[in-house]
């Protein structure tokens, strides 16, 4: 029997196993931003520990920036000490930093990538639960707390439950107007908000191996939401042609080398997996979350489902709060706000696919619209092909880079009980920073389609 | 590094209703803004309680409760410690409950708030029981895995050996990483990506 990638990562990583029946896994890429890391470095210095690895550790600030006047000190002074505390902190530690200044800076999920910093078979952490996301690159990235960001500072290692393996095996083409996004969702709504606990989801089949690096990252990102503490591709050639040339990956003769190694990572043809799932892509929607979890999401042609027995209250307490009613389609559902970002939907194609829809149209008057690219080179990218125009011209507002309207951290927020139709990922009662503000989550093009609209729409007939 | 010794916890319990619920409602982001955890514990729940004034964290009755009796998937999504934190600041020692979310879970043990699940049935009965009677003493025992109430007991499950980390004050996870650092070494020597292509 052959080994998937996460055994043959986990083995290479295993420093030793531990009294508490977890394993000590050694940590090669440790990244880390303003929000769950003061108290780490707070724990080292009450120790009189340091960073063992202060150049596998790389720091950059994304959750509480403002994305509009980034002018110091901020107007929230909260906001501020954080941010002052991370550059002390990375000063005192000798960290590198990509602080507002450095065209590096973005959101974690994103750079990491994008910078050549996200390798397949490496072993990632961050204190940050979609740090899933660089799995799309073949690495083993795990989401961790801020107990555990003092752990991996302190000892460039984690003390880690084993996981299994479940393969998603997603098959089939995907019709236009259907994103990465949609498939996600449907994956999540299948196999439920908790039916990943334990597990690290290994994304395969025809339709994951056509995709781009972006439309994994979109997948892998997610996979936290239905519960995976890991999500990840197989490397391949669309891999190791992303990561040719990037600032952090190897270079001439030892990138050759590496791409083999790289390549002899992924998991074999006849690897043993915990459990293997299909999914028929031919058939997924264009999805739109309708409830308070990742989960409660319908094909946009599709009703709002009704409360039934059995479900322990749990849509009827989701279409309480959203202020839906069972059994009407999400179509036509009315927004207030359209919000184009986050790490799972803020790279430059996901820009492209917003900004072709919204191309020559206008925002609907009632819609405040935002576009927020996640990082500052995407920003420059986009700029450089006048997609910052095109959402002006449309009436979105263009933005800063950073975490923006996908958690109540910075500036950009709902107001009272505002709809918002979001490329983000979380749809909690209260993410988007207003305890009774709700979410719709959707592809970028379906959330500019709903922004011209004004309600929710089938991205389908919008642009045919 | 030895910790504090966990085993025995005693106290009344406080009950949430209600599947995944996720750590934005058990501490909203905006009290993330923060560089300490202090003066989380004020804020547990802080939006539920204010969209539910019958919230049970606002109900006087259950003040000083140290068990928190939940359901499934409870703390699922965002990866902060601030709710564990924000939990054991309030007063909670114990969880019991049908699931945990992973990372919730993990975060927990870190800083030695324990969690224990049992199955659907014992857990209805509990929160049956306690919303009943909230002035009800129960006492979890690590070492037996029993939860006892009012005579009477049930059984809850947790792993051995984080029950074992948690009995010997072994659960504070970076000096058991730190033991032996020269294996850390030995595997950043070994590790390509490291060692160089
Ligand atoms: S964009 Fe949202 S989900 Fe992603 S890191 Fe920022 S706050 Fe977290």
């Amino acid at each position: 029997m052959g080994k998937t990638l996460l055994k043959k990562v986990w083995d290479l990583h295993t420093v030793r196993p531990l009294s508490t029946g977890q394993t000590q896994l050694f940590i090669g890429l440790h990244l880390i931003h303003e929000v769950t890391t003061p108290q780490a470095f707070d724990m080292l210095r009450a120790r009189d520990t340091g960073v063992a690895f202060p150049h596998r550790t790389f720091a950059t600030t994304d959750h509480i920036i403002p994305t509009l006047d980034q002018t110091r000190p901020f107007a929230d002074p909260l906001a501020e000490a954080m941010l002052s505390a991370l550059e002390k902190n990375c000063d005192e530690f000798g960290i590198p930093f990509w602080n507002l200044d450095s065209d590096r800076q973005g959101i974690v999920h994103v750079i990491g990538p994008e910078l050549g910093l996200t390798q397949p078979g490496m072993t990632i952490a961050c204190g940050d639960s979609h740090t899933s996301t660089h799995g799309a690159l073949g690495a083993v990235a795990l989401g961790i707390g801020t107990s555990q960001v003092r752990d991996v500072l302190a000892s460039q290692s984690l003390a880690i439950d084993p996981l299994k393996v479940r393969r998603i095996a997603v098959n089939g083409s995907l019709v236009p107007g259907v994103f990465a996004k949609d498939v996600i969702l449907e994956i999540i709504n299948r196999m439920g908000v908790k039916g990943g606990v334990g597990q690290a989801y290994e994304y395969g089949g025809t339709t994951i191996d056509r995709m781009s690096i972006d439309e994994r990252l979109t997948v892998c990102n997610m996979s936290i939401e239905g519960g995976a503490r890991v999500g990840y591709v197989n490397p391949d050639d669309t891999t190791f042609d992303y990561l040719r040339g990037r600032p952090f990956a190897p270079e001439g003769d030892a990138f050759e080398r590496a791409v083999n190694w790289w390549r002899s990572m992924a998991s074999d043809a006849d690897a043993d997996y915990d459990d293997v799932v299909e999914i028929d892509a031919t058939t997924i929607e264009p999805r739109v979350t309708w409830g308070i979890n990742p989960g409660q999401s319908v094909g946009v042609s599709e009703r709002i489902p009704s409360a039934a027995s059995g479900d322990n209250g749990a849509v009827a307490e989701a279409l309480d709060f959203m202020g839906l009613t069972g059994g009407a389609p999400i179509k036509g559902t009315r927004i207030d706000v359209a919000f184009v970002g986050s790490c799972t939907n803020s790279r430059l194609s996901d820009l492209r696919e917003a900004a072709r829809v919204v191309e020559g149209r206008s925002v609907a008057q009632h819609v405040t619209a935002l576009a927020v690219p996640g990082s500052q080179s995407v920003r420059v990218a986009a700029e450089r092909e006048g997609l910052d125009q095109v959402f002006r011209n449309a009436g979105f507002e263009w933005r800063g880079a950073g975490c923006s309207m996908c958690l109540a951290m910075n500036p950009d927020r709902l107001d009272g009980d505002q709809v918002c139709a979001s490329s983000s990922n979380r749809n909690f009662k209260g993410r988007q920073g207003s305890p009774t503000g709700r979410t719709l989550l959707m592809s970028p093009a379906m959330v500019a389609a709903a922004a011209v609209a004004g309600e929710v729409t089938d991205v389908r007939d919008a642009v045919s | 590094m030895s910790t504090r010794q966990i085993d025995r916890i005693e106290g009344t319990a406080i009950v949430v209703r209600g599947d995944n619920i996720d750590t934005d409602r058990i501490i909203p982001a905006r009290f993330l803004k923060a560089v300490t955890f202090d003066g989380l514990g004020d804020h547990v729940f802080e939006d539920d309680r204010a969209a539910m004034p019958a919230h049970p964290f606002s109900n006087p009755v259950y003040t000083g409760a140290r068990i928190l009796i939940v359901n499934e998937n409870f703390g699922s999504g965002s990866s902060r410690e601030h709710a564990p934190q924000a939990l054991k600041r309030w007063g909670i020692e114990a969880c019991v409950g049908e699931s945990f979310s992973e990372i919730f879970r993990g975060n927990a043990l870190a800083i030695g708030l324990a969690c224990v699940t049992a199955s659907h049935e014992v857990i209805v009965q509990l929160m049956t029981m306690v919303e009943d009677a909230p002035s009800s003493t129960l006492t979890l025992s690590l070492t037996d895995r029993v939860l006892t109430a009012d005579g009477s007991s049930v059984d809850v499950t947790m792993e051995g050996p984080v029950r074992d980390a948690l009995r010997t004050g072994t659960w504070d996870a970076t000096g058991l990483l730190l033991d032996d650092f020269d294996v850390v070494r030995g595997v950043a020597a070994r590790v390509p990506y490291i060692r160089g292509f």
